[in-house]
């Protein structure tokens, strides 16, 4: 089945057959390699995206779903150079294997389309849907509220 | 494996009724799992995330596809309550409580609202057009439900006379990202009806009506009826042990978790 949808702002086409997620699509037939696979089952958040307007885990998406949709990857977000989360993940040294680095970036970006000025309160609550292996959540809490001011 | 993209419920109610075995797709978090791990292999998915009538939201009808992000902030103080504890932001952006309903798992978090407000599901079928279910025929044991294989969730209705106060709590491993060990719902009235529900201690949600009927009784309840309170609901659920909790911590969360809902209800 064809499947046409905006990703990145740009209207893109893929073919998909059977009951796959987004996640694998993005990789595998969009050449966007961002959002991660590791649990598969929404609970690390590694392969977080913005689905119209939403963010969701990539991997809980069935790709037939989402013809007509607009989708935003950690590689949308930082086209015109580092986005602002990102700078402030790099200040901070919030990056270790960095495998769970694009989910909390779009994760961070999402809280701050809705809520420019979070909370250190809200920036973990928005954040509780990402998990890093590292555990290295010091760091990017760390980053996150220097961004929004807290502190 | 072929896909059905519904302009409307009409037509949603029509495709599952000529494909027997098409599997309904909502937000999928349920759904997606199963498919991930290779449980499910749909022959045939209906796509319902677009599906303008099921998205409606009033005081007393919430259609099957809101999601709960948007019944975060909704006017049911127990159900915003529930659907923030319902695991992350992006389970929350996608998930619905037709999904909830739909899974029927004892740990859905949506059940016991439901439950306790004696809510009716309302289904639908291309054949015999709406029929409302009360939840207690809805549900009818550990992810069974009374719905035919022709038929959609359409709504969740609530009742016309609403609680004055309500609330919702839920014990976890941790405070994001959790399946409910127990979970409860406590609404009460003026007039000093109250009704108790739990999730997460039986095949289906709990009704606690000996104790509902002893504190009900009560205007203005003092320790030894609270300490009453908690000890019928603790004898009336019926929990399991398994990898979460043992039937023993149950029964006593439940107790003390109603008793905290029911302190708010009256302080507040
Ligand atoms: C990481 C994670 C955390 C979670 N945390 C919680 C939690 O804290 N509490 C909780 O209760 N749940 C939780 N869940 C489970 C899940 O998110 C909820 O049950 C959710 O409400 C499912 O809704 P959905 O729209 O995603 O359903 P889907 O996955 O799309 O569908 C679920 C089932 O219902 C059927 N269905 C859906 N809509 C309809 C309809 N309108 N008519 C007929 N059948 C329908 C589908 O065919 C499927 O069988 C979690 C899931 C994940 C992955
Ligand atoms: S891979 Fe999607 S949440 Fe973990
Ligand atoms: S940096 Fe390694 S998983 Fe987070």
């Amino acid at each position: 089945m064809r499947i046409h949808a905006e990703v990145n702002g740009e209207a893109r086409e893929f073919e998909t057959k059977g009951s796959e997620s987004l996640l694998f699509v993005l990789a595998d037939q969009l050449g966007l390699p961002g959002a991660k696979g590791a649990c598969e089952q929404g609970e690390c958040g590694s392969c977080s995206v913005m689905l119209d307007g939403r963010l969701v885990c990539s991997c809980l998406v069935m790709a037939v779903d989402v013809d007509g949709s607009e989708i935003v990857t950690v590689e949308g977000l930082g086209r015109s150079g580092l986005h602002p989360v990102q700078k402030a993940l790099v200040d901070s040294g919030a990056v270790q294997c960095g495998f769970c680095t694009p989910g909390f970036v779009v994760a961070a970006a999402a809280l701050l389309d809705e809520n420019p000025v979070p909370s250190s309160d809200e920036i973990r609550e928005a954040l509780s849907g990402n998990i890093c292996r590292c555990t290295g959540y010091g760091a990017i809490l760390r980053g996150l509220d220097s961004l929004a001011g807290n502190r | 494996m072929e896909v059905i993209r519904p302009a409307d419920i009409q037509e949603a109610a029509a495709a599952l009724a000529e494909n027997p075995g098409a599997v309904p797709l909502a937000g999928g978090t349920d759904l997606m799992v199963e498919v991930n791990f290779g449980h499910i292999r749909p022959s045939a998915v209906i796509t319902l995330r677009r599906v303008e009538e099921i998205q409606e939201l009033s005081r007393r009808r919430i259609g099957a596809g809101v999601t709960f992000r948007d019944l975060e902030t909704g006017d049911h103080r127990a159900l915003a309550q529930l659907a923030r504890t319902i695991g992350s932001p992006q389970i929350r952006a996608a998930g619905t409580i037709g999904g909830n309903i739909g899974t029927a798992s004892p740990a859905g978090d949506s059940l016991p609202f439901l439950a306790g407000l004696d809510a009716r599901i309302e289904l639908r079928s291309a054949a015999r057009g709406a029929r409302l279910v009360p939840w207690d025929e809805f549900f009818i044991g550990v992810k069974q439900t009374s719905k035919r294989p022709d038929e959609l969730i359409t709504a969740v209705l609530l009742p016309e006379d609403l609680p004055d106060r309500q609330e919702f709590a839920k014990i976890g491993q941790r405070s994001a990202m959790v399946i409910s060990i127990v979970a409860a719902c406590v609404f009460r009235w003026r007039g000093g009806r109250t009704r108790v529900a739990l999730g997460s201690v039986g095949p289906t949600p709990i009704r606690c009506r000996r104790a509902e009927d002893m504190i009900s009784n009560e205007r203005n309840p003092g320790e030894s009826a609270l300490d009453e309170f908690a000890r019928i609901v603790s004898e009336e659920v019926r929990p399991i042990t398994d990898h979460r909790g043992t039937e023993d911590y149950r029964r006593h969360s439940s107790g003390v978790l109603a008793r905290r809902l029911l302190e708010r209800c009256l302080a507040s």
